[in-house]
């Protein structure tokens, strides 16, 4: 019965590789595109600007905004500046970030991937400049189509050299995130910056001129895992792209024809024009697809048409599956099973059972879930953040010995105890010891007598680690082990930290 | 169907013409440049296999174009970090002790380059904590046999404790009182009480006080009047807490009797003169240092 293993047809053989089908988005205007546009203004903006922004932290840290310090191990951000041990705040941020683009693709679909995902926003720069220099879809296809000759060469070399200066400049201004931005522009000029420096700045030119220049739609259909993952993300009630066919089919070329026929007439007239100014290449009226980033492009171009010929706005629209199945139900002939768009439409326009647009939708437990837990994280990583402690000490207890005798018989425990000054100040802060009695400390490299209490100076936001010997005589000494207190404190804040160490004595005198 | 395309009804696109028990597969072409990828990884690895040592033959892998190495590159980087640590060893070799110390970067240098040459010297007696053992002294307590202070230390890491090669070494000998019939088995039973009366520890009083006069008149010319011990000379404080070879009634018996000795190689010959500096000023920094 079958077949296993073997080719329909041996002497025709299957095409498995396709070759890229080349796309030449025309451009499109309208109320999507200018909001496309600001959006990639404010997004390159806040990328390229932002590590040169300066913000004024005393003479004990460096005075740029953002910085990753990976040499010190200090992250900035304005006014907050994390220690490595309080990453989660980081993880926290990425926690959010993910919900929020759950509650964001729950609501309006691969919003995202439409607006905001560097991909999109530096293929749609580079676009920009491909537009510039070879004009638009057409002049390009023709371009493409035409031999090699002095003016094809020259826009060719021109656009392919911008592109890579822009690309430069996005892979440049990574690197500026991670050290002081105008020593690093210097140094980078005059040869002197760290060899990763270039390195980076190599991979993300190539990459960014590679992504956004050759591949583009193919980022996202082959490369990127997002678009798979969004499809689970979506319900009926996400607004999506959304070709409305219970208006626009049966498509109507020949308006006159089809009306002196009395065939049913969509508001579709097949003009293409949602095709052309795709990005990715495909056509909206096939239904919601994989390969749709839902730039809402397609809307602008259609609106635009649609306007032309006096009719409604709206036959592509962000719309919701339950929506669309509504009405689609009310447009479709029971009989004949085929859309007429005239049950739909009255005098006034459309019927009042259609289904439009109502921001009510974006209200449904689903997005309500996913805001709580987004809003109860940032609560939380707020409060964090608020009640975080600047100073702090960890112990470590020696364990190999755990205890000395010494030679009058008392016993000698050693810790290694660090005292962290997480503020951009010099502090003198207090260790001191408590609830060992008759204890003693003496710490190494402190030029101080024995006792229970040290002033230690620590320099600003800096770890000071201390070997601390404390000492307890014999008379004192309980077997085993005995908890204590190792206290650090800033008199001049009142900031306290304290540490439950352990003595420990060997079981029996 | 033999000769016809076969379209999957479902999804109207093309089928490769394979079928498992009704299951068929989908031709959804992958992208050609996917496919000169891959064509590139392979020339890329043919490459690297030529540049890089790659293919395994009988008495070892080809070499590569390149002659990189791995141990080459250990060996590289282990210079360079010797390199690095030169201009602080020399400056330690320079300096002494007491100045070290009182530098806080070289002090830090010092104690984590003591700390290490220790774990791979040392450890094997004083034990990885310098916590010493049965025989070996512990390096943390404040009892120092031959002294606790920086040149002391110093002294005895360079040349070693009975150790013949060196003539410089410290020597200390305890005579076998009872091995050599020095003394009677019953004034050893009495000194070893007395000696347990000067550490403070529980005694029979009555033999203790015969002792005492058993030990005036042998063990105090090293051990000192009250057993304090003598530093110069390497001899015990033997009225404190701290037991080489042990503190019972037994233990002090036997070290009377036929005392062991142990011997420490010294180390100005086996190591570098800043890491045996290193070494001293480690132990010195582990919190029994005079």
């Amino acid at each position: 019965m079958s077949n296993i293993g073997t080719l329909d047809d041996p002497s025709e053989p299957q095409e498995l590789y396709a070759a890229r089908k080349k796309i030449f988005p025309k451009r499109a205007s309208g109320d999507f595109r200018r909001l496309k546009w600001i959006i990639m203004f404010v997004t390159l903006a806040i990328y390229y600007i932002t590590p040169w922004l300066r913000w004024d932290r005393g003479p004990y840290a460096p005075d740029q905004a953002v910085l990753v310090d990976v040499a010190h191990r200090r992250f900035y951000f304005f006014f907050i500046e994390i220690w490595p041990q309080e990453f989660y705040f980081v993880a926290g941020m990425l926690v959010m970030a993910g919900i929020g683009l759950f509650l964001v693709t729950s609501v309006v679909g691969r919003a995202w991937c439409g607006y905001t995902c560097p991909q999109t926003v530096w293929t749609d720069l580079f676009l920009v400049v491909e537009r510039f220099i070879e004009g638009d879809r057409n002049a390009r296809m023709k371009l493409d189509a035409a031999p090699y000759t002095f003016t094809k060469i020259r826009k060719r070399v021109i656009k392919h050299t911008i592109w890579l200066l822009i690309a430069v400049a996005t892979g440049g201004a990574w690197i500026f995130y991670f050290a002081d931005a105008p020593t690093l522009f210097v140094d980078l000029f005059t040869g002197q910056a760290a060899f990763v420096a270039y390195a980076t700045v190599a991979v993300l030119t190539a990459t960014t001129y590679v992504f956004g220049g050759h591949m583009r739609e193919q980022v996202c259909n082959y490369m990127c895992p997002w678009p798979r993952i969004q499809a689970a993300m979506l319900d009926e009630d996400s607004l999506v792209v959304t070709y409305n066919d219970w208006r626009g089919e049966p498509r109507t070329h020949g308006r006159k024809k089809a009306a002196a026929a009395g065939d049913p007439m969509g508001d579709c007239v097949d003009c293409n024009a949602c095709v052309v100014v795709c990005p990715a290449g495909i056509d909206i009226r096939d239904g919601q697809q994989m390969e749709c980033i839902t730039c809402a492009l397609c809307i602008d171009a259609c609106d635009d048409i649609m306007g032309k010929l006096g009719r409604e706005k709206g036959l592509i629209s962000y719309s919701t599956l339950s929506d669309y199945n509504t009405n689609m139900a009310l447009a479709t002939d029971p009989e004949t099973k085929t859309i007429n768009p005239d049950r739909v439409r009255d005098e006034n326009g459309f019927v009042d059972g259609l289904r439009h647009f109502d921001w009510r939708i974006f209200l449904r437990p689903r997005t309500l879930l996913y805001f709580s837990i987004w809003a109860m994280i940032g609560i939380g990583l707020l409060t964090a953040l608020t009640l975080r402690d600047r100073l702090g000490v960890n112990v470590q207890h020696d364990r190999n010995p755990i205890f000395v005798q010494l030679s009058d018989g008392a016993i000698r425990n050693s810790y290694t105890v660090k005292i962290l000054n997480m503020v951009q100040e010099p502090r003198t802060i207090t260790l001191s010891l408590e609830g060992l009695p008759g204890a003693t400390m003496a710490i190494g490299g402190l030029d101080q007598p024995d006792g229970v209490s040290f002033d230690v100076p620590v320099e600003p936001d800096k770890l000071r680690a201390l070997r601390v010997f404390v000492r307890q005589p014999a008379a004192n000494v309980v077997p085993g082990s005995t908890q204590f207190h190792l206290i650090v404190e800033d008199k001049q804040s009142d900031e306290r930290d304290v540490y439950e160490a352990a003595f420990e004595a060997p079981e029996s005198k | 169907m033999a000769d016809k395309k076969d379209i999957d009804e479902f999804s109207g696109i093309e089928t490769t013409g394979h079928d498992w028990d009704g299951i068929k597969e989908l031709n959804n072409p992958l992208p050609r440049w996917w496919l000169w990828t891959f064509y590139a990884c392979i020339v890329f690895a043919l490459g690297y296999s030529i540049a890089y040592p790659a293919w395994p033959g009988i008495t070892g892998a080809t070499k590569g174009l390149l002659g990189w190495s791995s141990r080459a590159n250990v060996s590289a980087d282990l210079a360079s970090v010797e390199a690095s640590r030169a201009v602080l060893g020399e400056k330690i070799l320079a300096m002494d002790l007491a100045d070290i110390e009182a530098d806080p970067d070289l002090l830090q240098f010092a104690v984590a380059g003591g700390a290490s040459a220790f774990k791979v010297n040392c450890s094997q007696c004083h034990g990885a904590g310098a916590a010493g053992g049965g025989g070996y002294p512990n390096l943390l307590d404040d009892d120092w046999i031959w002294g606790g202070d920086l040149e002391q230390i110093y002294l005895t890491l360079q040349h070693g404790i009975r150790y013949d090669a060196d003539e410089d070494t410290r020597l200390s000998d305890m005579p076998a009182f009872g091995a050599d019939e020095i003394l009677e088995r019953s004034d050893i039973l009495d000194v070893a009480w007395y000696v347990r009366q000067i550490s403070g520890q529980e005694h029979d009083a009555e033999a203790a006080l015969r002792g005492q006069t058993v030990f005036e008149d042998n063990c105090t010319a090293c051990h000192g009047d009250t057993g304090a011990g003598e530093p110069d000379l390497g001899a015990p404080n033997i009225s404190d807490a701290i037991w080489l070879y042990g503190g019972s009634y037994d233990e002090i018996v036997t070290q009377i009797s036929k005392p062991q000795q142990g011997v420490m190689p010294g180390w100005a010959d086996r190591l570098s003169g800043a890491t045996t500096k290193q070494l001293a000023i480690y132990v010195h920094s582990l919190g029994g240092g005079e």
